[in-house]
């Protein structure tokens, strides 16, 4: 039991909104397992009145994509001195943008596979013929274009062949401005979470992810039964040690606090490479986080009333 | 140690469940629903006109009043007194039907499923218009049927189109089963079959030997207060008629009717116990004591001054903002506005940035069996005060505009263009959002 009152906020106006309201829905539960008492809200223009009035211990962040990650409720909250689990919000946006992400992890010397940031007034100014032509000579094909953030596969593709790269950059750019441009690598998928703890941050297991369409998308990812999983992830001693040490690294690289969760991929020669990190990472049924969780023996609610408690401590 | 799929049942599935997926577009409408969006997708009735203490003092009453028959399994037929009472609203349009052939419904998307199911094996064919109803497609999907789309123009059904249909149906040696056609106010396209073609249609239907199923919830709502005549009233024998209250009272209530030649309406009562047992009872008596106690037409006048408005509001902002090559539909009554887009637009996969945009709209996808659409999509005026219509169209324009930069920039917009045409899948399947 325990006499917490936690704000779990879930929904907000994101293209990743449905996700997010599943993950608070099954966060909320879990820790009302534990005996906590919890409130799930929505990110809306009535949260700052309801904190101000009912002040709770503390926050869970389940919102995905936007201000959910971009540190901007996080703030918000840091503002209103309502301690919540996860990293702080100037900390957020390192890991929101994902090239920002990618050169930070590169820095302190893990792999990434390589890329381009490329905001579609420059396809406009330059042409984008020229752009395109450039950008394959560089990195080569396959690509893979993702709007440069958000999750949850929206507006990623891959581009096998160089007529395939306009369509690709359109639909990234449905999403947003930027793009990122990256060599796509064959390999394992892998996801690895790190949970801070007392004696520092520690790696759960990896999960691997075979989606049956070979690719992991918004279909594979949240359709049950279209995309199988194994936890722990099918990885030599040493692979799986390397991919723990990857995402403890990006953990700590980019300042990330309480829970994070590492998406990055085994290439054929067994290399891990970095691809992205969340800092909100999903709870639904089909998500990875939980899974991990279980995987390593532990159980969510009670993962994340260990987490409340140490944002509590920190004040 | 074996992997795991998160679903040990997915070799049990039968066929028909393989379109049931978890859809990026589908989930954008989670966010259409919240307030800060203007919701030009959602097909729901403006119930705020609906005299909602009266109804609820009504409610009251039938419980106290008549609670154990109103909260008792009834006939699976239907309540006699409201199956009369259905009748009479179906006489405004010309239909002299006994209420014996009446057989009410969980709404008429069930009428839907179960005229479907009693009549349609997998791989059967179903002709229906171009484009359709969302919720009628998805139906007919779960039973595995193929849809034949006939063309439309601005009359409505094509009876030239039809034939063709027919023939090119049977000399593919396959059988068309029934013709789902709206002929009022047509979900999406918003036009109206003229009084010409419905003869024409029927009589093509009958010669062929393939029934009409006329589905007709938004009949009585003719922004001139002209109520067309149903293609049933002329021909009582070839056509099955589908009928609703959730766009003249309330969709909540989950209540249509299918009225139906005495044969066919045997097997459709079967069919309806076998799915729900009964229709809900107080759900039914309490549209029944509507009826009976209110000016109930009354009522849908004031809904066809307000539709009219919106309409009006959507229409003189679609024609202040909307950029050259677009055209639209001029619907006459009904809920909808069918926008097709310029060359090279993809209105599936740019609904992200209408979201961005805080607007939302139906991908014309949705609307086809085959894939096409791609260019059109549907705008709903019901719901939003003319207002917000205006400023939801003036943030579409935004989009518009932001997608044509990105067209421009890549070169597609017409022949020529780079870009193949994206392949991004609208909602398989009607949210109560988007019916």
């Amino acid at each position: 039991m325990s006499d917490r009152h936690v704000l779990v906020l879930a929904g907000g106006l994101t293209h990743e909104r449905e996700v997010s309201l599943r993950s608070g829905s099954r966060l909320t539960e879990a820790l009302r397992r534990q005996g906590t008492e919890v409130t799930l809200r929505d990110a809306d223009a009535s949260l700052l009145p309801w904190v101000a009035e009912h002040r709770p211990d503390a926050a869970v962040i389940a919102l995905h994509g936007g201000r959910g990650e971009n540190g901007a409720v996080q703030g918000l909250l840091e503002m209103a001195g309502i301690p919540h689990v996860g990293t702080r919000s100037h900390d957020c946006r390192l890991s929101w943008d994902k090239p920002t992400a990618k050169t930070l992890v590169q820095r302190v010397g893990f792999p990434t596979p390589n890329w381009i940031t490329l905001a579609h007034n420059t396809f406009r100014d330059l042409g984008a013929a020229a752009v395109i032509d450039a950008l394959i000579g560089a990195l080569a094909l396959p690509l893979i274009f993702k709007p440069h953030q958000g999750g949850s596969a929206l507006g990623a593709s891959v581009a096998r062949t160089a007529a395939e790269v306009p369509n690709a950059l359109v639909q990234a750019f449905a999403y947003g401005d930027v793009v990122l441009v990256e060599q796509f690598v064959e390999g394992t998928e892998i996801a690895v979470t790190v949970v801070d703890s007392a004696d520092g941050p520690r790696a759960l297991p990896a999960v691997e992810i075979v989606p049956d369409s070979g690719v992991f998308d918004y279909e594979s990812r949240y359709t049950a039964g279209l995309t199988t999983y194994w936890a722990p992830a099918r990885l030599d001693a040493a692979t799986a040690a390397a991919a723990a040490d990857l995402a403890v690294a990006a953990h700590q690289a980019l300042g990330l606090q309480d829970v994070s969760r590492t998406d990055a991929i085994v290439d054929a020669s067994g290399r891990v490479q970095f691809l992205e990190v969340n800092v909100s990472p999903g709870l639904t049924e089909t998500s990875l986080l939980p899974m991990s969780v279980e995987a390593a023996g532990e159980d969510l609610g009670g993962l994340y009333l260990g987490l409340v408690e140490q944002a509590i401590a920190r004040g | 140690m074996t992997g795991n799929s998160l679903d040990r049942h997915v070799p049990l599935y039968a066929q028909r469940t393989a379109g049931m997926r978890a859809s990026a577009v589908r989930s954008l409408f989670a966010v259409a629903n919240r307030p800060e969006v203007v919701s030009l997708a959602g097909g729901m009735p403006y119930l705020k006109s609906l005299p909602l203490e009266a109804v609820a003092a009504e409610a009251a009453a039938l419980v106290s009043q008549d609670g154990l028959v109103a909260l008792q399994y009834g006939s699976g037929q239907g309540i006699a007194e409201l199956r009369e009472q259905i009748c009479q609203v179906m006489s405004l349009e010309g239909i002299v039907a006994h209420p014996d052939d009446v057989v009410v419904t969980v709404g008429s998307q069930m009428a839907l499923d179960l005229t479907t199911r009693i009549f349609c094996d997998p791989g059967d064919v179903i002709l229906a218009e171009a484009p359709s109803y969302v919720g009628a497609l998805s139906t007919f999907t779960a039973y595995q049927a193929t849809v034949v789309h006939v063309a439309m123009d601005d009359d409505g059904l094509v009876p030239e189109a039809l034939e063709a249909a027919i023939d090119s149906v049977r000399r593919s040696g396959r059988r068309a089963k029934f013709l789902y056609t709206i002929p009022n106010f047509h979900n999406p396209a918003g036009v109206t079959l003229s009084a010409e073609r419905r003869v024409r249609i029927a009589q093509l239907c009958r010669e062929a030997g393939i029934p009409v199923l006329e589905d007709n919830p938004y009949g009585l709502l003719g922004f001139d207060d002209t109520v067309h005549r149903a293609i049933r009233a002329d021909d009582a024998d070839n056509v099955i008629y589908l009928g609703s209250f959730s766009k003249t009272f309330a969709p909540g209530l989950r209540v249509g009717w299918v009225l139906a030649p005495h044969a066919v309406r045997e097997k459709l009562v079967l069919a309806n116990e076998s799915a729900t047992l009964n229709p809900p009872v107080f759900n039914q008596m309490l549209i029944s004591r509507y009826l009976a106690g209110f000016d109930w037409q009354g009522q849908i006048k004031a809904y066809r001054q307000t539709y009219a408005e919106r309409r009006d509001a959507m229409i003189g902002a679609l024609t202040a903002h909307m950029p050259a090559g677009t055209t639209w539909t001029h619907p006459e009554g009904g809920f909808y506005v069918w926008v097709t887009l310029p060359e090279g637009f993809d209105t599936a996969a740019m609904l992200p940035r209408a979201v961005t945009a805080r607007v939302a709209y139906v991908p014309g996808t949705a609307f086809y069996h085959d894939g096409l659409g791609a260019r059109q999509m549907r705008l709903s005026f019901c719901y939003p005060t003319p207002e917000r219509i205006v400023e939801g169209v003036r943030r579409l324009a935004g989009v518009l505009e932001s997608e044509l930069d990105v067209m421009r920039t890549f070169g597609t917009g017409g022949a020529g263009g780079t870009v193949a045409p994206r392949q991004v899948r609208g909602p398989a399947s009607p949210s109560p959002d988007t019916a």
